[in-house]
């Protein structure tokens, strides 16, 4: 009985190494394979690259809120963005709202008119030090090592939504729905989400990729400078040592990459 | 040892359920199904590996290129024969296999898988233009 026992436990286990010798075989057959072909991954040639991005929106060129409009449109339409009218569903990766919403603690009782009356762009900050980021646990928004984005990967987000209670700024939203029928113009060469995930403004990596500047920069006639924040010698950095600048909630100490002149 | 007919008959029967679906199926192997190739593919000849490549390993390859391209921001694809592309699902893959029906359908129905790249990216960039 004993001995039977033990040959065939030798037996399972003479087995058991049989069956793992093929996928280590299979394993050694493959790097073969994929060494053998010289395959180059890299960036393409004309892309723009910064220590961090950042963005100075001058407000004074803003004055009502279809001066806003062009802007907006760009965005959404070149990233399929839905229009989604409940406002509970509502994506925004670029929207304008009142000095008070996006700046409380800097609104005095009485404010000079004109800011009062003025609509402030708000977009997601990119910050420096992004709590959207450490929320995550997927690592499915992260901030980017080579540009200081702070990035999204759609294929990853499980639509949790710790981001979207973490950003201070409300730049995140969720798409409860399917967005695809809420798409006014798709632009097939971008793609668009699906339901479940949170999206919001990427800094226009994908044309920072091909040496373009961001879309709301484009159409802004100036309005909006975008550079990088750690070269001196920056558009972005002239304009915030000429002009007096402010950050949304700079108190909270997220470091926003997205600066005001009002 | 009086239940030993009851067990025979048990196990006569698992066993008639268990191989029935092979024996109702005998013979009629699925067909491997056919993909089509539009004008554009057909006329670029190669596409960005060999076709025996592309077959076994093109969910290993878009795999390969989501992370190159999401995670570290590189975009361009050089092949061994040193051409150059841009590694995007929508942009390249899909422009010249812009016909999903005939091309990925076919080979995902047959194999039964489902992936939900489409959920996103745009099927036939062209035509919806
Ligand atoms: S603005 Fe919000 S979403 Fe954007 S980086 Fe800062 S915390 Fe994250
Ligand atoms: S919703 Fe997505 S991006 Fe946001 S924390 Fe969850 S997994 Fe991360
Ligand atoms: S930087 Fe690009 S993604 Fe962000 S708001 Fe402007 S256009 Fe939209």
């Amino acid at each position: 009985m004993d001995s039977s026992r033990r040959r065939i436990l030798r037996l399972f286990g003479i087995s058991a190494l049989a069956l793992t010798t093929r996928p280590v075989l299979n394993a050694f057959a493959k790097e073969e394979q994929t060494t053998g072909a010289e395959v180059v991954i890299k960036e393409g040639a004309k892309s723009l690259k910064a220590r961090q991005w950042a963005m100075v929106i001058d407000t004074r060129k803003f004055e009502s809120e279809a001066d806003l409009e062009p802007l907006i449109e760009a965005c959404h339409k070149i990233h399929n963005v839905p229009a989604l009218q409940n406002k509970n569903h509502e994506i925004k990766w670029l929207w304008g709202t009142h000095y008070h919403n996006a700046f409380p603690g800097k609104a005095a009782r009485f404010l000079a008119e004109k800011v009062e009356h003025r609509p402030f762009l708000v977009l997601c900050n990119h910050c420096e030090n992004p709590p959207c980021v450490r929320a995550c646990p997927t690592k499915a928004t992260w901030k980017r090592e080579a540009d200081g984005i702070v990035f999204m990967d759609f294929h990853r987000c499980i639509g949790c939504r710790f981001c979207m209670a973490a950003c201070p700024f409300g730049a995140r939203s969720f798409n409860y729905r399917d967005p695809r029928p809420f798409i006014k113009e798709t632009n097939n060469k971008f793609p668009t989400r699906m339901k479940g995930v949170v999206e919001k403004c990427n800094f226009c990596a994908e044309r920072l990729a091909v040496g373009q500047l961001p879309a709301c920069v484009e159409v802004s006639n100036g309005a909006l400078a975008f550079g990088d924040l750690y070269d001196p010698a920056s558009e972005v950095r002239e304009l915030i040592r000429t002009h007096y600048t402010i950050r949304r909630k700079q108190i909270l100490g997220t470091e926003p990459s997205v600066y005001y002149i009002v | 040892m009086k239940s030993k007919a009851l067990i025979v008959t048990g196990v006569v029967i698992f066993f008639l359920i268990v191989l029935f679906p092979f024996w109702y199926m005998r013979g009629k192997a699925a067909p491997v199904p056919e993909v089509e190739l539009t004008p554009k593919a057909k006329a670029a000849q190669k596409c960005v590996r060999s076709t025996e490549y592309m077959k076994a390993e093109h969910m290993q390859l878009l795999d390969v290129w989501r992370d190159a391209v999401v995670r570290e921001g590189k975009r361009i694809y050089v092949n061994p024969e040193g051409k150059e592309f841009n590694m995007s699902l929508s942009n390249t893959c899909l422009d010249c296999h812009s016909n999903k029906a005939e091309f990925c359908d076919r080979c995902h129905n047959y194999a039964s898988v489902r992936p939900y790249c489409w959920s996103c990216h745009i099927e036939n960039p062209k035509e919806k233009s």
